[in-house]
């Protein structure tokens, strides 16, 4: 009897093909969009892990100022160079301490001009964030203390400023002073945050403060521990030595916060987490909005197909025969309107992801629960319009015009 | 006399409730052998149609007994009464009543798909009976491709392809003219002598009601003039 309907069924949705097509429209789009979502979200909550990961499990960021949420920072005194001095030689474990300060600048070659994010650092900061050159070399822990004018640039600021040319040795210009190009970094693409990390210009510390900044302050201390050690263990450590050097009382509220990478990818994936599900939520209504299509499409069709009924009951149709042939047709409807769906979000989600440059994530089980979904919505809004069907007195329905 | 394949004893109809009740029949006794072929006539409003309606097992009677082959209808269930139509009964309506868009064929076939046959025997049963009404050049065409002559061939056919007991027919030739019409009463009658289908027909028309054994006249919800099955003359 199943069977019979099913036939029946896609007799009836080839008859109207048209109609069919649109009464489906809705749930192909719903299905879709969730699958989509879901997928792309998947893949920006990977993205971020493995950027982050990629950072390095074992950093920990220290920087001034309490963080409020992304971003805000209550005031407070900024790190000095003897900060980072007591942070890499008083803890053992600690495998390198760079101090990072940063301005953004316009760099010029030629007539090539950049506008890219320039870092103050010392020659730690290519161990902690494990930068390798892809030409010429890095700087030395002397040229830092020596102020030399001297830069490593990424791959972005060589392809802006120098296009085909090689960099090495020539100098680049911004800030009113000039400076020498003795490296490039190797690529390291874009990072989760949507930035790209190769856009970007490392100089001496020293120099930095001197001819750009003008102070001695230290925005951030990145600090890379040995492998296998316990970073929270070390976050501790790191609070402590930082209370004692800045003579809080331990009434006093840290002035400063310790962040380790896994706390950041943590906040991060959360982020993404939490927008993925409200994304997947706003199109599972759409989804409902789908349903809700098919039983209004199922309820016209019952009323035009009154006199089909009429017949069907009046040669010896059952009610529940009535009943079934309709819900099967509305279930057959939603399961196409899902397997559309499904093959558009398997396209939609591709090209986006390329786009968008995250990895395609599919979640299977996702597909799965969507189709099921629109199975169930084909039961869910087919049942009351079938109903309405089966319940037709067969004479009242003959005599329908 | 044997027993009746119909019978209606005391049948009693009455629509609305309350004082808006209207009674359409009263106290209706009626007896219809098998093989015969019977013209139910009357008025509009005489309860013809109703009548036709609860011997067809699609309405109930208010009070009385229906015997359907000694089956008491009046007490079975509206599914009991889905599955008597199904196995036992074919109906022939004024408006032809064919599924659109659907094929002769597949509307012949329509009644046997409720009978869980295989497609090939559906078909076949199908073709056979538009072949009894002379239609089997036209099995894939649409009613909207066919006279009304031969789309009320087709709707005799659907009801003749389960092989009922009795066809009810409501004024099967009210729609169409008269070469038409007596095409189609040839038909059941050839039916009824042929097949020994028992033919239950409301008509208003004499020329029509002519080809049937007896005519049963209604007025006013009863019968006025219950001429004698032809054994009892």
């Amino acid at each position: 009897m199943i069977w019979n309907a099913f036939v029946l069924a896609l007799r009836e949705i080839r008859r109207n093909l048209m109609r069919s097509f649109l009464t489906v429209l809705g749930i192909v789009i719903g299905v879709a969009s969730v699958i989509t979502m879901v997928t792309l979200g998947s893949g920006a909550t990977a993205q971020v892990t493995q950027d982050v990961a990629s950072l390095g499990s074992n950093l920990i960021n220290v920087s001034p100022g309490q963080r409020m949420g992304m971003g805000v920072r209550t005031n407070a005194p900024s790190f000095k160079r003897s900060d980072v001095l007591a942070l890499k030689n008083e803890l053992r474990g600690v495998k390198a301490a760079a101090p990072v300060s940063r301005s953004a600048i316009t760099a010029n070659f030629g007539n090539a001009h950049w506008s890219t994010s320039l870092s103050g650092t010392t020659a730690d900061y290519f161990e902690v964030r494990e930068w390798r050159t892809q030409q010429g070399r890095l700087f030395t822990e002397a040229e830092e203390r020596a102020g030399r004018a001297l830069c490593v640039i990424g791959e972005t600021v060589r392809e802006q400023l120098f296009g085909k040319e090689s960099p090495i040795g020539n100098q680049i210009r911004f800030h009113k002073m000039a400076c020498t190009v003795i490296g490039l970094l190797q690529s390291k693409g874009q990072s989760s945050f949507g930035s790209d990390q190769d856009d970007i210009i490392l100089m001496p510390l020293k120099t930095f403060q001197r001819r750009i900044s003008g102070d001695q302050d230290i925005n951030l201390i990145q600090v890379a521990i040995l492998q296998g050690l316990d970073t929270s263990e070390y976050k501790r450590k790191i609070v402590k030595l930082m209370r004692d050097r800045r003579h809080l009382s331990d009434n006093e509220d840290n002035d400063f916060s310790v962040m380790d990478m896994k706390e950041i990818a943590n906040m991060l994936s959360n982020i993404t987490k939490v927008l993925t599900m409200l994304l997947g939520a706003v199109a599972a209504v759409s989804l409902l909005v789908g349903g809700i299509g098919i039983m209004n499409i199922m309820l016209v069709s019952v009323t035009e197909r009154t006199r089909e009924i009429g017949i069907r009951l009046a040669i010896g149709a059952l009610e529940k025969e009535v009943l079934t042939q309709f819900l099967v047709e509305s279930v057959v409807l939603s399961t196409f309107g899902g397997i559309f769906g499904i093959l558009l979000a398997f396209v939609a989600s591709s090209i986006l992801a390329m786009l968008m440059s995250v990895p395609l994530v599919f979640n299977i089980w996702v597909i799965i629960a969507a189709f099921l979904f629109s199975a169930f919505i084909g039961v869910l809004f087919g049942y009351f319009p079938a109903r309405k069907a089966a319940r037709l007195d067969p004479i009242v329905a003959l005599r329908h015009e | 006399m044997s027993q009746p394949l119909l019978a209606l004893q005391e049948v009693c109809k009455v629509y609305g409730q309350g004082a808006a009740q209207t009674p359409v029949l009263n106290h209706i006794d009626l007896q219809i052998a098998q093989g015969e072929f019977v013209a139910i006539m009357g008025h509009s409003g005489s309860g013809k149609s109703t009548t036709l309606n609860i011997l067809g097992c699609l309405d109930t009677p208010t009070s009385g007994t229906y015997l359907f082959d000694g089956m008491h209808v009046e007490q079975m269930s509206t599914q009991q009464r889905a599955l008597l139509r199904r196995f036992y009964i074919g109906f022939v309506f004024q408006g032809f009543n064919l599924l659109n868009r659907t094929s002769a064929l597949e509307n012949v076939e329509l009644p046997l798909i409720y009978r869980g046959l295989s497609r090939e025997q559906r078909q076949q049963l199908a073709m056979d009976a538009l072949k009894a009404v002379g239609l089997e050049d036209y099995a894939h065409h649409t009613p909207g491709e066919l006279s009304g002559g031969q789309q009320q061939r087709v709707a005799i056919a659907r009801a003749i392809v389960t092989q009922p007991k009795v066809l009810m027919a409501d004024e099967p030739t009210g729609n169409l003219d008269t070469q038409r019409s007596h095409e189609i009463m040839q038909i059941l009658q050839s039916l009824n002598q042929e097949q020994g289908i028992t033919i239950v027909m409301v008509t208003h028309e004499e020329e029509m009601a002519a080809y049937a054994h007896r005519r049963i006249l209604f007025k006013d919800g009863q019968i006025e003039s219950p001429e004698l099955p032809p054994e009892a003359v």
